[in-house]
């Protein structure tokens, strides 16, 4: 188990927990990240910044100080696309 | 009759709006592009039809401002259809908002907008069996091209006389069983409300601040018992009474688009390679940096190729004027007056406005400014913020007076108030025309650039002082990354004429009355007096002529006023000819910085309140004073 702002990018992942006030939770509800919802990380903003996650067709921005907040689990069922892309070179 | 367009945040509202009522609501490629609706009257199919362009809501919830604001309308006006315009190509979170404006009971088309997008993403939509699962029907569009529109309104009048939606959807057991408790509760305390009690019970469960209140202005008596059924929601579930009510419509919204939905794989085309560019953590900077110096110098280019003939032209005009007329006669002041109101709006503002209008469009349009937010939320939160007030900020460019209706966007009352003040501190589009206009028209555009730096530097200073002071709760970037659009011709023109329509229709008329009224004091001698008594400022402090005393009185009504004044008080277009460059940068710099104008500061007081208004305009004067006095002691030292 590990949290969004330090999951491996490009790895698919589910939410498992959303810590915090309701504030936050409500906020990531509405723009669609739910527990149990798949999603991964595309992009990881450099020197601490935020990350970029994909979520059923959406990207949304989330500061690193939210994506602490959100607890996910690696689906491990298939290798990352990164993986698939080394392979494949 | 009047309809509602009501949807997620940049879902096409405000362009289906515009398609049908002219162009109106201003739009843009970002979420939150509306902070407050628009209303217009349009004639559809022969029939007069108030329609009404709600601000973006991602939920039928009061927890944001700008969605509030739409709750509200939904909740207390008369209306009677909503259009809940879906992008298509985010249905399935789309959907979530559908089914709660569903259990509002009451007519409602769905427009599935931006197909064209969900079809680039792959997405197979059965149109007709989404239509038979929400009870309602749906029209499949394409907002930007005008597609579908006709067919949409027309189905919407044809609805707004047949029946209301039923609430369909059915939440798993519990949440059901508690909704109905508290329905029961309501009804049983007479709770009286234009909203259908079930809703109001599945809002109260869902802790929004506004039905809440609602329930305990009309039904106190019963408070005590809801709040003991949210507990035992949230006991049986262990989490917060909301995220289960949300989570169980997420459901729903999940069975629904399995049903009707197939996702297939998505188009690779050129916009998905540039936005890797533009998001990758090694180029998004650089290029993020190139962008804006081609922004920057294109207007200045641009300006300069438009702005060289106009003066020349009317220089030749004002000899001949001056020679008929001489300015020491009254009629002669009244002439030179007009006459400098007219051509200082056309040779120095234009030139440069329309440029920048233009290139502002196009960034706004394109989608760029949410990925700003990303590139520099790790700034931002360096003075305290983050990357969501990055987009007031950069609309504080074009003018600050949207800028800072923008800042509802940000949730937090302390953000707000931070991102406000710091957007007046941005040299919006007629300081813009000051800075290019005398410093990058006199001095070189290298200069003009500084001026700009420095300005982000003096904002960064501000921003990390306020927010020692201000203490609250920041959550942290939270923001929706829509797809990359190329701006359409139509849209930019549209969007451009808006903004200038603004300049000439009410900008304009106050430089030539106001032109006229210092040509009058001149002439009177009551300018003279004026000047001496602001000497202290201009000449003492500033080290400026005497004469731009009257300038900075003026532009407290409109910043481009202070050059255009300053074009009459020296008498010449040729100001390098008068002012030195010490003069030109430490009188830019004042202009720049001190009290934002009279629009800003009551669209401030609006948001903010006359206590935060004061403060942050007192603020600007002590930082305009401090930096042009040490402007002028670096030019007394180099």
């Amino acid at each position: 188990m590990t949290t969004l702002d330090t999951v491996d990018v490009l790895r698919k992942s589910r939410v498992v927990f959303i810590e915090g006030g309701q504030g936050v939770g409500a906020h990531l509800n509405t723009l669609g990240i739910h527990v149990g919802d798949q999603l991964e990380v595309v992009e990881r903003a450099p020197f601490r910044g935020p990350v970029l996650v994909q979520i059923n067709g959406t990207r949304l921005a989330l500061g690193r100080g939210v994506a602490r907040r959100v607890r996910v689990e690696e689906i491990n069922d298939r290798p990352a696309a990164r993986e698939i892309r080394v392979s494949q070179a | 009759m009047r309809f509602l367009l009501a949807g997620q945040p940049n879902s096409g509202k405000s362009t289906i709006f515009n398609a049908i009522a002219g162009y109106r609501a201003a739009t843009a490629n970002f979420p939150g592009s509306s902070v407050s609706y628009t209303l217009s009257r349009a004639l559809i199919h022969g029939r007069e039809v108030d329609v009404v362009d709600l601000p973006g809501m991602y939920s039928l919830s009061s927890v944001s401002p700008e969605a509030g604001e739409a709750v509200r309308y939904v909740a207390e006006e008369d209306w009677d259809l909503i259009i809940n315009v879906v992008d298509a190509s985010r249905l399935e979170r789309s959907l979530e908002l559908t089914l709660q404006l569903l259990q509002l009971e009451r007519p409602m088309v769905v427009a599935l907008n931006m197909m064209d997008e969900a079809e680039r993403h792959g997405m197979k939509i059965d149109v007709e069996a989404l239509a038979k699962s929400l009870g309602v029907p749906v029209v499949p569009t394409v907002g930007r091209r005008g597609q579908g529109l006709k067919g949409l309104f027309r189905t919407a009048l044809q609805a707004a006389h047949g029946g209301s939606a039923a609430g369909t959807g059915c939440f798993d057991k519990e949440v059901q069983t508690a909704v109905a408790q508290v329905q029961d509760l309501l009804e049983d305390a007479g709770f009286e409300c234009r909203l259908p009690t079930k809703l109001v019970a599945t809002k109260v469960l869902e802790l929004d601040p506004y039905f809440t209140e609602k329930v305990r202005q009309s039904a106190p008596q019963v408070e005590n018992d809801i709040d003991s059924i949210v507990e035992r929601l949230q006991e049986t579930h262990g989490w917060s009474a909301d995220q289960v009510v949300s989570g169980c419509r997420h459901a729903m919204a999940h069975t629904i688009w399995d049903e009707i939905g197939e996702l297939g794989r998505p188009k690779v085309g050129w916009r998905e390679r540039v936005d890797r560019l533009l998001l990758h953590p090694w180029t998004g900077g650089p290029l993020m940096v190139l962008i804006l110096s081609a922004v920057f110098y294109t207007v200045f280019g641009v300006g300069q190729l438009l702005e060289a003939p106009l003066v020349g032209w009317f220089d030749g005009i004002q000899a001949v004027l001056e020679g008929r007329f001489p300015p020491e006669t009254l009629v002669g002041a009244l002439l030179s007056g007009i006459f400098l109101g007219v051509a200082g709006g056309l040779t120095i503002v234009l030139p440069y406005l329309l440029p920048f209008l233009i290139a502002l469009s196009v960034l706004e349009d394109s989608g760029y400014l949410p990925r700003m937010a990303y590139i520099l939320d790790n700034l931002m939160h360096r003075i305290g913020l983050h990357g969501k007030s990055v987009l007031p900020l950069i609309l504080g460019y074009g003018c600050t007076v949207p800028a800072i209706m923008a800042t509802r966007i940000l949730e937090s009352k302390r953000d707000r108030r931070i991102t406000a003040a710091l957007a007046s501190f941005i040299p919006c589009s007629a300081r813009t025309i000051v800075v290019y206009g005398l410093v990058a028209a006199y001095l070189g555009p290298l200069w003009a650039l500084g001026i700009y730096l420095l300005n982000l530097l003096v904002i960064m200073v501000i921003g990390r002082v306020l927010s020692r002071f201000l203490k609250g709760r920041s959550p942290g970037l939270i923001l929706e990354i829509p797809n990359l659009a190329l701006p359409t011709a139509n849209t930019m023109f549209a969007k451009t004429w808006l903004s200038l329509k603004e300049f000439l229709v009410i900008a304009w008329p106050v430089l030539v009355v106001s032109s006229i009224v210092l040509g009058f004091l001149e002439y009177f001698g009551a300018g003279a007096f004026l000047n001496a008594a602001l000497t202290p400022l201009t000449v003492w402090t500033l080290g400026l002529p005497a004469a731009v005393g009257m300038t900075l009185i003026f532009g407290v009504l409109r910043k481009e006023l202070t050059l255009v004044m300053l074009v009459q008080a020296m008498g010449t277009n040729r100001l390098d000819q008068v002012l030195t460059t010490e003069q030109l940068v430490v009188f830019t710099l004042f202009v720049v910085f001190y009290v934002p104008c009279a629009a800003t500061i009551a669209a401030m007081a609006r948001e903010l309140g006359w206590k935060d208004t004061a403060w942050i305009s007192g603020l600007t004067v002590v930082v305009a004073l401090a930096l042009s006095v040490a402007a002028r002691f670096v030019f007394a030292v180099v």
